[in-house]
């Protein structure tokens, strides 16, 4: 029988992480958090999460770092704002949950598999090469990453988007995609 | 009144519909829309997850376009640019690091972001520069009978609206009773709809579709009216799946703007209201049957 420890120790912290997160501007106000879990109680996805969204403020502010990093919890996270508007002590969560999630990505340590780090990426891409998203290929990129026989699935959606008029691969690009680049370059020299 | 139109990608797509029904009915108004030239796509959420300094430059870029095409307002329909580019003017004012990397992108093509162009919603363009006085002079068809219920979604009113209340907004809910129809009332009206979930994570994605479909046919909605694409998209297209896992809650979800148009009597091919899978049929001239006259009424008005 396979059995995990479920308390954590703190020899699992990684020393700093709390502090560079709180450093970041619109994450200061964590270390003020006093773990009232009205951010959980406000959130619609909390019901789905592996830690709250007070466990995951708490989890940050120690050191927690694999723990909150590789969370679903971050990625669930829809960005309605219902938790920073409602923070007694105006902690940006969602701010926070989008340090979180761009961590993850650049230390390559979100959930494999688990579509919505799929989709931010695709997105990401997509943008930054052609200004603009195109709906249907996104969604058909995020399906072969992820499930590709799930797309069978929603051939009901296909159909009535293609009945209504709105069923469309073409890819949408400014025209100045040259300006967008150059500013990508410049904004990623140092100052 | 001059604005900057700021369509997003939505709206030339899934969304088409919102702008279809929207153009028609603030020409209608008399409200000059401008499209921005060449505009680039918001971020959205999903930009701002992978590279938060690099969304911002994005989104700024569509600041410096207003502001080199005249500075006039931005009208952003959709709710998601309508808060990426709010809150990108919020960094910029508050975060001189992220100032200091936008600038260095703007400059580098010859733009600038200095102005602090304001970033509206067409909600509150409606109720605060347009006033519900002039929108009701322009109804012909009012909605009398129709039975409404208001769906904001979040990212309007959470956090950066400036012109609604973050717990209860209630411009929309003006707006359709300046139209004549029948305001639901019903405390779901800022609840996440799901967003992107639908289609990524389906188990939580349906579920909030269901609630707020359940919740609204429960209150007596005929429809629901929604200001976001991505809201609509959420609540009309995914029936079936709401249907196999809860039982069938059909319940047409149409824009605001589509209800506007009917109202002032601009014609159906106008307002695109046969783009939705789940179809909206309301016809302002078909009040219930008149109970049948006794013949001898003719023989008296003879």
């Amino acid at each position: 029988m396979n059995i995990t420890r479920t308390i954590k120790y703190e020899a699992d912290r990684v020393k700093g992480f709390g502090d560079e997160v709180m450093k970041v501007p619109g994450c200061e106000k964590l270390k003020d958090c006093i773990q009232c879990g009205t951010c959980s109680g406000v959130c619609p996805l909390s019901v789905y999460m592996d830690y709250t969204p007070r466990q995951v403020m708490e989890l940050t502010r120690f050191d927690f770092k694999k723990e909150v990093l590789s969370s679903k919890t971050i990625w669930l996270c829809a960005s309605c704002y219902a938790c920073t508007c409602e923070c007694p002590r105006e902690i940006r969560i969602t701010d926070i949950m989008y340090e979180l999630k761009q961590r993850a990505i650049h230390e390559g340590v979100y959930p494999r598999k688990f579509p919505i780090p799929v989709l931010a990426q695709e997105f990401e891409k997509m943008v930054t090469a052609n200004g603009r998203i195109s709906e249907m290929p996104l969604v058909m990129k995020l399906f072969m990453k992820t499930d590709p026989l799930g797309a069978m699935g929603n051939w009901q959606m296909g159909l009535d988007l293609m009945k209504t008029g709105r069923f469309s691969l073409a890819s949408e690009k400014i025209n100045n995609r040259e300006q967008l680049a150059k500013m990508f370059a410049a904004a990623e020299e140092k100052a | 009144m001059k604005y900057s139109y700021f369509p997003g990608c939505s709206l030339k797509g899934l969304g088409r519909a919102y702008e279809e029904s929207l153009l028609p009915v603030m020409k209608h108004l008399g409200v000059d829309l401008q499209e921005l030239d060449d505009w680039n796509c918001c971020g959205a959420t999903a930009y701002m997850s992978v590279d938060e300094a690099k969304a911002c430059v994005l989104a700024s870029r569509n600041l410096a376009l207003a502001e080199r095409d005249g500075n006039h307002p931005i009208l952003a329909p959709c709710s998601a640019c309508y808060l990426v580019l709010n809150k990108t003017k919020h960094y910029l004012h508050q975060y001189p690091k992220m100032k200091a990397t936008v600038d260095r992108a703007l400059n580098a093509v010859g733009m600038k972001c200095e102005k602090d162009v304001p970033v509206r919603h067409p909600l509150d363009v409606l109720i605060n520069d347009i006033g519900l006085d002039a929108i009701k002079m322009k109804v012909t068809k009012p909605l009398q009978g129709l039975k409404v219920a208001p769906y904001y979604g979040c990212q309007i009113v959470r956090p950066y609206a400036t012109f609604d209340d973050q717990a209860n907004p209630t411009t929309m809910d003006r707006l359709l009773e300046a139209l004549g129809a029948t305001v639901i009332r019903w405390p779901l009206k800022t609840k996440c709809c799901g967003g992107s979930l639908t289609g990524t994570i389906p188990e939580a994605g349906i579920r909030m579709v269901y609630i707020l479909l359940n919740e609204a046919k429960k209150r007596g909605a005929d429809c629901l009216a929604t200001v976001c694409p991505l809201c609509q998209f959420n609540l009309d297209g995914y029936h079936s799946a709401v249907r196999r896992q809860y039982g069938d809650v059909l319940l047409p979800t149409v824009y605001f703007s589509q209800l506007m148009g009917l109202a002032f009597g601009l014609p159906d091919r106008d307002l695109a209201l046969n783009r939705a899978a789940i179809p909206f049929r309301w016809r302002p001239s078909s009040p219930p049957p008149a109970p049948a006259k006794p013949p001898a009424a003719k023989s008296v008005a003879a």
